[in-house]
């Protein structure tokens, strides 16, 4: 076959000692960059990609993609440490990291999250190397009506997640659809809730009330205990690595179907975030164990890494045959593109052969070398715990100020930040759960706008969601998802003896 | 590592320039970095454009300062345009505007004007094509316009009450067809919904969609200039970019033109100001901004000083007009 | 780590004296009841209708603050039938609330001082803050550690990756 010719080219390129020696470059700079929540992969690739224009464009590439790796493995770390997540698709994994982390499991949460995007992003690489010109024909069916059915199923798998009072849980989620909703309203240019503020213009950016939300809050829950946090004792070596590695493969089955969710999520090109909330519903609902969930659970880990890491990955096809990037990550690189005179899209494949499987070889390679880097570094993360506590905290909440800053370099976004830790703190002692919330901050706004674009398309006529198999396919399967829990739900809130007319 | 050598290179190369360039006027220079806001997200053309200028800069050595691209995206850009209106005699600080420069304001009220910046440059114009389904039974910008009066059509475009949706507007105005605007987020968006089948037509730059033109997917009806294309290198089998008509010609008589330009923040002094046109100008003459040109058929109009002010405000008045029309302006409440 | 905090942490959790649970979830229900009428206004504003093509602007904002406020109101039926145990149970004892105090005070000063004194100078003094009062550690250790995380914090964003944070009079004086 010619592709496998042209991909083992590829691979005798990128394996030249100074490619090697970029790829090691690049994927320590990209953990760097995934670790300080500051500089998430976009910002991280489009501050580096200037310095890349004065290398061979097949250099550039391979650290480029090492970056983009190891911003990906990176992102993890401070979610499991000290529940940040540095990227929207982080979230889901503070879910069950972070209270491994905090039961001493510190090193087994990071090896499981690490392999968990080893393996996702490496099954959607080997998707792009064989059935890509197939796939890409698929992304192109999603229009405005498919595009809300996802967001709608994302909702859908997730909403049986929360815990405790239904009205809490409402409460919640309804807040977190009007945080997103402030600013400007993309439909109609109209500036929703600003309240004449100019800081308000701007919107609540997702990752500036997230830090507050798990980060700052986390730090002010956990001082009531007492100065410190918990797990800092556990005994960390690289025997952890494969002490988990023994126990991973029982969880097959999980990743192979994270992996799916995530390569379809990717492909739509609905994303990472919806990708990695979608696994973890699923996996949550599929368990046997669905209490164990949130509590510290390896699963919890490993599915929304897996989806992550694949849609992040699968991200990269629709831009290269499309021209449409799925991650804000592979909009820059995009542009990156267009800097060494290669025009993204349909034509890519055909014209530019070797640049095409260059990048995909070096994809294999750098997921290959980010796994091994960051799992050698495992047990020094894992010892960040050991830090005294006054150490520690004082450089998450710089971390965390910086981080708020530089999603728009606004010093408003670090009082934000701030207000957001209290709030945060508040609610989790008052038992409000924050996934509904964050769910609906993240998502709240694109399902909105795909609702009413598909309404702007059809004319203001309902059935356009139901106008063809594959959207009436996917809201169907979100409708039967959330029949069952409201069902229990409302006989929940029927035997609470209040909030009969709110349940239905 | 290669960071450290590259800030080297680029240090040693700035050396090597400023002696050469020693005859000039060197009566200011950044002695900070130098940030580029781009009042637009990532990986639009505007984001595209900054980033290309960044990396021409350190690639050529052209400033001894190290060039920073920081977007300000919210409300349509407002919040870029308030914080450069909000950075008054700050030399280290450009923006790079599209026509949201008049739109936000316009659309929003957001209390903003370009006379708040200081013009430096006009980098070029970018064009406006129509497009449609190349399997599509229409040929020419007739047969689209006598389709949508028989049956309500869908253009798709970036944003709301921006220059996508003007330019349908005055399509409706100038022909009377009515079509329903649907806005998305990007340009690569919209090009991609149209090869979907999901919309009718687009207004696209010619970068947004010129791989699906290449590809067979999509056909340009005419482009929204008084002239045609300059570029004459065949872009399909057939096809090179000269070869589009013009609206006018198809009796569309619908033009417009988008800014891509430099500002200051006001209070800056002549030389620095000066400092930026002269910049500005070598990187229009490097190869790789010519590529950029070349690739997305841009009009590579420049002006400044004076002639760019004039243009300014001729503009402003125009898309005050269109809007009004189109029913665009903010309340004034 | 300090005995003496230890100790004010275990007597913490066992104070009987501090904020009412109760209280505090009657004073968000109606913080929240109150966010969701602030959206319903200026909903009502842009227009909360079902236009010829979906829905209007304020539409889903609009009812969106119609549940939230509802929910949050609903909310405060069982806190306000809560009886016995449950209606004496603590949100936080007032020892508990001088340890967060204790962080989030300097917190909010630190904040308060980014836009005046840069971040990094922030940065600096909140570490040695915290090392100094929250850890008896004595100043000898403290100061260095407190250089140590401006001056990385600086060559990491400012020199390595060219991201600006916000810069005060000291980097003015080194000339950055």
């Amino acid at each position: 076959m010619e592709e496998i010719g042209l991909l083992m080219q590829g691979f005798a390129v990128a394996l030249q000692p100074e490619n090697m020696l970029l790829m090691l470059v690049g994927v320590v700079l990209g953990v760097l960059i995934g670790v300080l929540p500051g500089l998430g992969g976009a910002n991280g690739i489009a501050i580096l990609l200037p310095l890349t224009f004065a290398m061979p464009p097949v250099s550039a590439v391979i650290m480029l993609s090492c970056i983009y790796w190891g911003a990906l493995f990176g992102g993890a770390i401070t979610s499991i440490l000290f529940n940040i997540p540095g990227e929207p698709w982080s979230v889901a994994t503070t879910f069950d990291g972070y209270p491994m982390a905090q039961q001493g499991k510190a090193g087994e949460a990071l090896t499981a999250a690490f392999t968990a995007s080893f393996f996702g992003a490496f099954v959607a690489v080997v998707m792009i190397t064989f059935v890509a010109p197939i796939i890409a024909g698929f992304a192109l069916r999603f229009g405005p009506p498919e595009f809300f059915a996802v967001m709608f199923l994302s909702f859908a798998c997730f909403i049986g997640m929360a815990k405790g009072s239904p009205l809490k849980t409402l409460a919640a989620m309804m807040l977190g659809f009007l945080l997103a909703a402030v600013g400007m309203d993309t439909v109609t240019g109209q500036l929703r809730m600003t309240f004449g503020s100019e800081e308000m213009i701007r919107g609540f950016d997702f990752l500036v009330a997230v830090i507050g939300l798990f980060g700052i809050s986390e730090i002010l829950c956990s001082i009531e205990d007492g100065l410190r946090f918990k797990g800092q004792r556990a005994k960390i070596d690289l025997k952890v690595v494969l002490r988990t590695w023994a126990e991973l493969p029982k969880h097959w089955f999980l990743a192979i179907r994270s992996a799916v969710i995530g390569c379809w999520m990717g492909i739509t090109p609905a994303g990472a975030t919806p990708a990695s909330f979608m696994s973890y519903g699923v996996a949550r609902r599929m368990s046997k164990d669905p209490n164990g969930f949130g509590r510290g659970k390896v699963e919890g880990v490993v599915a929304p890494e897996t989806a992550a890491h694949a849609a992040g990955t699968s991200a990269l096809l629709p831009m290269l045959t499309l021209g449409v990037p799925g991650s804000p990550t592979a909009a820059v690189l995009l542009g990156g593109l267009i800097m060494w005179g290669l025009q993204p899209g349909p034509m890519l494949f055909v014209e530019q052969k070797e640049f095409v499987w260059g990048l995909i070889a070096s994809m294999y390679l750098g997921n290959v070398a980010g796994l091994l880097v960051v799992l050698v570094a495992v047990p020094w993360f894992a010892a960040i715990l050991r830090v005294p506590f006054p150490i520690i905290a004082a450089l998450i909440l710089t971390v965390c100020a910086i981080g708020a800053y530089t999603v728009s370099n606004a010093e408003f976004d670090i009082v934000l930040m701030l207000v957001f830790g209290v709030i945060g703190y508040v609610m989790k002692k008052l038992d409000y759960p924050l996934a509904p919330l964050v769910l609906a901050l993240v998502l709240g706004d694109r399902t909105e706008e795909a609702f009413r674009q598909s309404l702007l398309v059809s004319n203001g006529d309902i059935g356009i969601f139901f106008h063809n198999w594959l959207s009436g396919g996917i809201m169907a399967l979100g409708i039967a998802l959330l029949a069952w829990p409201v069902l229990t739900w409302a006989r929940g809130a029927l035997a609470g003896g209040f909030g009969r007319a709110r349940a239905a | 590592m290669t960071l450290a050598i590259s800030r080297r290179s680029v240090l040693l190369g700035l050396a090597a320039a400023t002696i050469a360039g020693g005859a000039e006027a060197r009566s200011w220079e950044p002695n900070r970095p130098v940030q580029i806001v781009v009042p637009a997200g990532t990986g639009g053309g505007a984001d595209q454009m900054a980033r290309v200028i960044q990396g021409i800069v350190s690639k050529h050595s052209l400033m001894r300062q190290p060039m920073v691209v920081v977007n300000k995206a919210g409300g349509a850009g407002a919040e870029g345009f308030l914080e450069a209106k909000g950075a008054r005699g700050n030399p280290h600080m450009l923006i790079i505007t599209l026509s949201n420069l008049f739109t936000t304001p316009l659309a929003t009220g957001v209390p903003f004007n370009w006379k708040d910046l200081t013009p430096v440059t006009m980098m070029a114009l970018d064009e406006f094509v129509l497009w449609v389904k190349a399997d599509s039974p229409w040929k020419t910008a007739q047969d689209l316009i006598e389709a949508a009066k028989a049956q309500r059509l869908k253009i798709g475009g970036t944003g709301s009450k921006q220059e996508d949706q003007i330019i349908t507007a005055a399509i409706t105005r100038a022909t009377g067809a009515p079509f329903t605007y649907v806005p998305f987020r990007g340009g690569g968006e919209v090009a991609v919904q149209l090869v979907g089948g999901h919309i009718d037509a687009t207004v696209n730059n010619p970068i947004e969609a010129v791989t699906h033109w290449r590809s067979g997917a999509l056909r340009p009806l005419c482009v929204f200039d008084e002239k045609r294309l300059t570029a004459t290198e065949k872009m399909t089998e057939t096809q090179a970019w000269s070869d589009i008509p013009t609206c006018k010609e198809q009796g569309l008589d619908v033009d417009y033109l988008m800014l891509r330009g430099i500002f200051m923040p006001t209070g800056v002094k002549p030389e620095q100001v000066a400092f930026y046109e002269g910049l500005m100008a070598k990187v229009r003459e490097t190869p790789e901004w010519k590529e950029l040109m070349q690739q997305g058929a841009f009009n590579t109009t420049s002006l400044t000083g004076d002639a760019f002010r004039g243009w300014l405000t001729r503009e402003e008045e125009r898309h005050r007009t269109l809007m009004q029309e189109a029913g665009f302006l903010a309340n004034p409440s | 780590m300090s005995t003496t905090t230890l100790d004010i942490a275990q007597a913490a959790g066992r104070s009987s004296q501090g904020v009412r649970r109760t209280a505090m979830e009657v004073a968000t229900s109606l913080t929240l009841a109150l966010v969701g009428a602030a959206a319903i206004w200026d909903s009502a504003r842009l227009g909360a209708g079902w236009g010829v093509e979906g829905p209007q602007s304020g539409y889903f904002p609009f009812w969106i603050g119609m549940i939230l406020a509802g929910a949050s109101l609903a909310n405060l039926i069982p806190v306000l039938r809560a009886k016995g145990a449950a209606a004496e149970e603590m949100f936080v004892t007032w020892p508990q609330l001088r340890l967060v105090m204790s962080v989030l005070i300097p917190t909010v000063f630190y904040v308060a001082a980014i836009p005046v004194s840069g971040i990094y100078a922030a940065s600096a003094v909140l570490v040695a803050y915290f090392m100094m009062r929250l850890g008896e550690f004595t100043w000898r250790s403290a100061l260095p550690a407190a250089a140590a995380t401006a001056v990385v914090a600086f060559m990491t964003f400012e020199i390595w990756f060219l991201v600006g944070l916000p810069k005060g009079p000291v980097e003015e004086l080194l000339g950055f």
